[in-house]
């Protein structure tokens, strides 16, 4: 298993719900309460360095339950490897997740789009509002429920 | 302009008719208004290869008071659409419209939530270029044929003409 | 007697630059507060390009996915579909074969010297030398001319397939091809005389917009910004994906100060790598299959397809159900010309994909806008809105 999915489950034992690899790729889901100290963690970690957060993805998991999820990607330049966090929201119906802008400066605009897109709350952030959408759109676009053309 | 209501209807003022659309076709000055990839060819149009400026069009004024067509080059977003209302509002007269590209013409691939399905629902379009995006060849094919609709633009017959039908129903 | 000194009121003004402007590369909003000509506040506000890429992937067939990933980076249309490809192939678990992998990288290469081209012209046109435009773009059009040899069209391709290419290269593209690499370095020094020394080029450029390498990489920024900073990492290099680790090159890296004159040395430096890299693919360049020998991928050969059933049956279910790769996630990144361009897929094993996120690398430069422009002029602010080189379909998707 990769270095930084042992790392996770000897530090945040309680934390980590499972931990996989596909293709190459290590993916460790957590659960979403103690994120920004995981990820100051991984990010302050000597050994592990993961200093540089690529994206955080929305995902609309309907019809399976938990529904909303966000999907963390970070690299190293130190070791030169990746690693996936993925996060899911506790509630279907108001989606919340704590922000993590305090820890990686690029993830405001990040959790602007999935804000904004899927509809998922970031607790902390400090300007939660529309980007890609004009500020009167009604619904989150990538809800599944969402049709592709729009109302 | 004043003078053809003196001069009348003659051979006159249809020779400054034709004298002004030529005028108007030959220094026609685009507005700034490349929205997405079709704007790329655009600039490709007016750099070396397909200069633009052959056909007097390459004084792109970024202001639209200042411009006579406003070349709709890319996709057309709802966010978007009120500040093109605006800026073509700001076009003095006579000002022309071409739609450059699939999805200024009708929205192109683009069949979602957020685009306009072509600037034809909120703008009167002259010339529609198809194309994905249309090559440069086609946009100066298009401009070409803008200006052989300006050509034959009849500003003053028209006006005669509708004096001339309205004292009729005034006779009657 | 003690004269009376009046209070002076002064207090900032909002001006609102975009999104129809000639400097903002397309249609961005940047809303300024000035003290006077000293930018106090500068936010971006986006979203006059969206148009729901990501939403209108879910509906259709990976292959139907392609047009529409080509038009996210309009300057670079093959560089996204290289990111997209590679991702549905790692899904898929195959490798393609090895003169598709070549083919790939010098489509890709010269897509990156084009899109540099473009920037530097355009950039260049914003802050005042409107020469290097005309001359940069006699090139871009040369490669033009090799992208429509390949497949038709000038900007958007559509050359990769997943499996590896959609036919092999026509004649004569070689010896296009090598005429291009021989004579672009010389060409290059015209674009180099003109800028890198001149003294007004360098007062508009140095010491504006700086990020250091720390910073850099916490605001996520990859690619030239991040090595103008100081960042020494390319993915090409360090991840090679596609046979990258065939060639040899070097990466350049910035200035320690990271400011916009470091960013423009870079990409110029960029320029010539990527050169050096074409010419290494066409030295090279192996003979072999151009797509995977997999009925379930490529297409059958025409004369199968018109005289046997099963090459009918074959042709009509991958066009219908197109590529199928099996339910999982998969995060794939390549070094685009802007910087770190991703795609995550998520396949539910359907031949429709699930969910497709596209990571841009224009959108997150653009987070640190004020970072850069805070304290400096509003004429920094072009510079700075240059430097970033975006493209705002990049940017709102």
């Amino acid at each position: 298993m990769h270095p930084a999915a042992d790392f996770l489950k000897a530090k945040f034992p309680a934390e980590v719900v499972e931990a996989g690899e596909y293709r190459g790729d290590t993916t460790v889901v957590v659960k979403p309460g103690r994120l920004v100290e995981i990820l100051t963690a991984l990010r302050d970690d000597e050994d592990l360095s993961f200093k540089y957060l690529s994206m955080i993805a929305a995902v609309d998991y309907h019809p399976a339950s938990p529904r909303f999820a966000a999907v963390y990607n970070l690299y190293s330049h130190k070791n030169h490897d990746r690693l996936t966090l993925k996060a899911f929201c506790d509630s279907d119906g108001a989606p919340v997740l704590p922000s993590v802008v305090k820890v990686f400066a690029t993830a405001d605009f990040h959790e602007r789009e999935a804000y904004d897109l899927m509809g998922i709350r970031f607790l902390g952030h400090p300007n939660l509002k529309r980007i890609l959408l004009p500020d009167d759109f009604a619904g989150h676009p990538l809800r599944k429920e969402f049709p592709q053309r729009g109302y | 302009m004043g003078i053809e209501e003196k001069l009348g209807y003659n051979i006159l003022t249809t020779t400054l008719e034709k004298l002004v659309d030529w005028g108007r076709k030959s220094s026609l000055w685009p507005a700034t208004f490349g929205l997405a990839c079709c704007a790329i060819e655009m600039i490709c149009t007016a750099a070396n290869r397909w200069d633009i400026a052959r056909f007097g069009m390459e004084a792109f004024r970024a202001s639209p008071r200042q411009a006579d067509v406003i070349i709709i080059a890319g996709t057309v977003v709802k966010k978007m659409m009120p500040a093109i209302e605006r800026i073509y509002e700001q076009m003095t007269e006579p000002k022309w419209v071409i739609a450059m590209g699939a999805c200024a013409c009708s929205g192109g691939i683009f069949d979602s939530y957020a685009v306009v399905q072509g600037i034809d629902k909120y703008l009167p379009v002259d010339v529609y270029i198809p194309g994905c995006p249309p090559r440069p060849e086609g946009l100066l094919y298009g401009i070409l044929k803008l200006h052989e609709q300006i050509l034959k633009d009849p500003f003053i017959t028209r006006k005669y003409l509708e004096r001339l039908e309205a004292r009729k129903l005034e006779v009657a | 007697m003690e004269q009376v000194k009046t209070m002076e009121r002064t207090e900032t003004m909002l001006l609102n630059v975009g999104p129809s402007h000639p400097s903002t590369h397309g249609v961005l909003r940047v809303l300024v507060e000035l003290d006077g000509e000293v930018i106090v506040r500068a936010e971006p506000d986006l979203g006059y390009l969206h148009r729901g890429i990501e939403k209108m992937c879910e509906g259709r067939t990976y292959h139907q996915c392609l047009p529409l990933m080509n038009r996210v980076d309009y300057l670079a249309g093959e560089a996204n579909n290289f990111g997209f490809c590679l991702a549905v192939e790692k899904l898929l678990d195959l490798e393609v074969p090895k003169r598709a992998q070549y083919i790939r990288v010098m489509l890709t290469e010269l897509t990156r010297i084009a899109s540099h081209l473009f920037w530097l012209g355009t950039h260049g046109h914003d802050l005042g030398a409107m020469t290097p435009l005309f001359y940069a773009f006699r090139e871009r059009e040369k490669i033009m001319d090799l992208c429509e040899m390949v497949s038709g069209a000038r900007m958007f391709p559509l050359y990769f397939r997943v499996g590896g290419l959609a036919a092999d290269l026509p004649e004569g593209f070689m010896e296009k091809a090598w005429e291009f690499v021989k004579t672009f370095p010389d060409l290059w020094k015209d674009y180099d005389n003109l800028l890198t020394q001149n003294i007004i080029w360098k007062q508009r450029t140095v010491g504006v917009g700086t990020l250091t390498a720390e910073e850099a990489m916490n605001w996520g920024w990859s690619g030239p910004m991040a090595r103008g900073s100081g960042v020494d990492w390319d993915l090409r290099r360090d991840n090679p994906y596609s046979s990258y680790e065939d060639f040899d090159f070097k990466v350049p890296l910035g200035t320690k100060e990271g400011d916009t004159y470091s960013r423009y040395l870079v990409r110029m430096q960029e320029m010539l790598q990527s050169n050096l890299i074409v010419r290494q693919v066409l030295e090279k360049l192996p003979a072999g299959p151009i797509k995977v020998d997999d009925p379930r991928l490529s297409l059958p050969p025409k004369e199968l397809v018109y005289t046997d059933i099963a090459g009918l049956i074959n042709h009509f279910k991958l066009i219908q159900e197109g590529v199928t790769p099996p339910a999982g996630e998969v995060y794939q990144c390549i070094e685009a010309p802007k910087g770190e361009f991703g795609v995550f897929i998520i396949s539910d094993g359907s031949g429709r994909p699930f969910r497709v996120k596209i990571r841009t690398p224009s959108y997150v430069v653009l987070n640190a806008t004020e970072k850069m422009c805070t304290g400096r002029m509003l004429a920094d602010l072009i510079a700075v809105i240059g430097t970033m080189d975006i493209v705002l379909a990049d940017v709102d998707r």
